[in-house]
């Protein structure tokens, strides 16, 4: 009896470890080999055949085409640079300037992929629309409520991320952070 | 007390083996994955756009609105694939994903370095058979070896402004990608009579 409650009980600690762990870091998508600068973190290597099966495996969990590495590379935030999760109820500034691409996007999701409701179907900004400064910056204001300038609507969610997506460029899986790789800052402004 | 001890760390140990098992598994089993996905919407060998991503519904997780996009789900057992794919004024890629949904290959209209992004896809063991003569004459032609006989290829044209939406997708609706006709066996010519 005591030896049947014994295995018992070590297999089900051994269930919940094991699917416990699986669960947390696909959810919290805490894969290896990511490229993290200034806040926006990139995976290089799920674009290729050397993706690692964690990588592998949050793909196929979350269903999306991860982008090739000939293609572009990805760059995800979903916090300030203080370290403040993004709010969509807070007025959120991106300035800066982004590494050298042929093109870049910076599109606006909820968590689960999907993109946010809102008025002026606006989820995004690519390089070619946005208005910039005379040397060349630029500043994207991410606020409920329209503003002038680039503004990229929240419609109010609570917790959004931001991919900034480079397209026909050299950062890849050999980039390291430094002053080739110049990423926009992202500062909350006000909170109401 | 220590028996329990000793069984938790059991327990734990064994927990590390079904993490990793579990992980390894998912990928074979997921049922929601962007494949399975387009399985729903594509037919295998032709080329299907994909309507553009909207807050109330989108194909894909994660898709980005400012392309227009198509894929051409394949299937290898029928002989090889040919895939042409006109370029859009801004950027073009073609980016190819394995059935597990891995990146294996992408190109863009820079690197194909033509008006038209033309390559032939093929399995490894189809690869071997190419008469190596007649991959010296078509050396314009672009192979790409498929590690898996299934696969996706996705094909996004870029909108740099909403305006420019129409000709991108114009440009992907030209897109053609099918089973790579056997060609005819060399008609003997008649020899000039003397």
């Amino acid at each position: 009896m005591r030896l049947l409650l014994g295995t018992l009980f070590g297999l089900a600690v051994a269930a919940f470890v094991g699917l416990g762990l699986t669960y947390y870091t696909l959810a919290r998508g805490a894969a290896f080999g990511g490229l993290t600068i200034e806040g926006w973190t990139a995976w290089p290597k799920s674009g290729t055949t050397d993706a690692d099966p964690y990588v592998r495996a949050s793909i196929a969990r979350n269903g999306r085409l991860p982008t090739a590495l000939g293609d572009g590379v990805s760059f995800t935030v979903d916090s300030d640079d203080d370290g403040k999760i993004l709010d969509g109820r807070c007025e959120v500034v991106i300035s800066g300037v982004t590494p050298i691409a042929r093109f870049w996007t910076l599109t606006l999701y909820k968590p689960d992929g999907e993109l946010v409701a809102n008025s002026t179907n606006r989820y995004g900004f690519t390089s070619q629309e946005i208005v910039r400064h005379s040397d060349g910056s630029f500043e994207i204001v991410v606020a409920p409520r329209a503003n002038s300038g680039n503004w990229l609507p929240t419609g109010g969610v609570e917790r959004y991320e931001l991919i900034l997506r480079l397209y026909d460029t050299a950062v890849g899986v050999s980039t390291k952070a430094g002053r080739e790789v110049p990423m926009p800052d992202v500062t909350t402004r006000s909170c109401p | 007390m220590i028996r329990w001890l000793l069984l938790i760390l059991g327990g734990v140990l064994l927990g590390g083996i079904v993490h990793l098992a579990t992980v390894i598994i998912l990928p074979r089993t997921a049922t929601q994955d962007a494949y399975a996905r387009l399985t729903a919407l594509a037919p295998v060998n032709t080329i299907v756009a994909l309507p553009a991503p909207t807050p109330e519904k989108a194909v894909m997780p994660f898709m980005d609105p400012a392309f227009a996009s198509a894929v051409c789900r394949y299937d290898l057992s029928q002989g090889p694939l040919k895939l042409t794919v006109p370029v859009s004024p801004a950027y073009t890629s073609v980016s190819f994903y394995t059935r597990n949904d891995v990146a294996y290959y992408a190109i863009n209209d820079r690197a194909a370095g033509r008006r038209v992004i033309e390559l032939d896809l093929m399995t490894t063991a189809q690869h071997d058979q190419v008469p190596e003569d007649e991959e010296v004459t078509a050396a314009d032609r672009l192979i790409v070896e498929s590690p898996t006989p299934t696969g996706v290829i996705a094909i996004r044209a870029l909108a740099p402004e909403p305006g420019l939406m129409r000709a991108a997708q114009a440009a992907i609706a030209a897109a053609k990608c099918g089973t790579a006709q056997p060609e005819p066996p060399p008609t003997p010519q008649p020899r000039p009579r003397r």
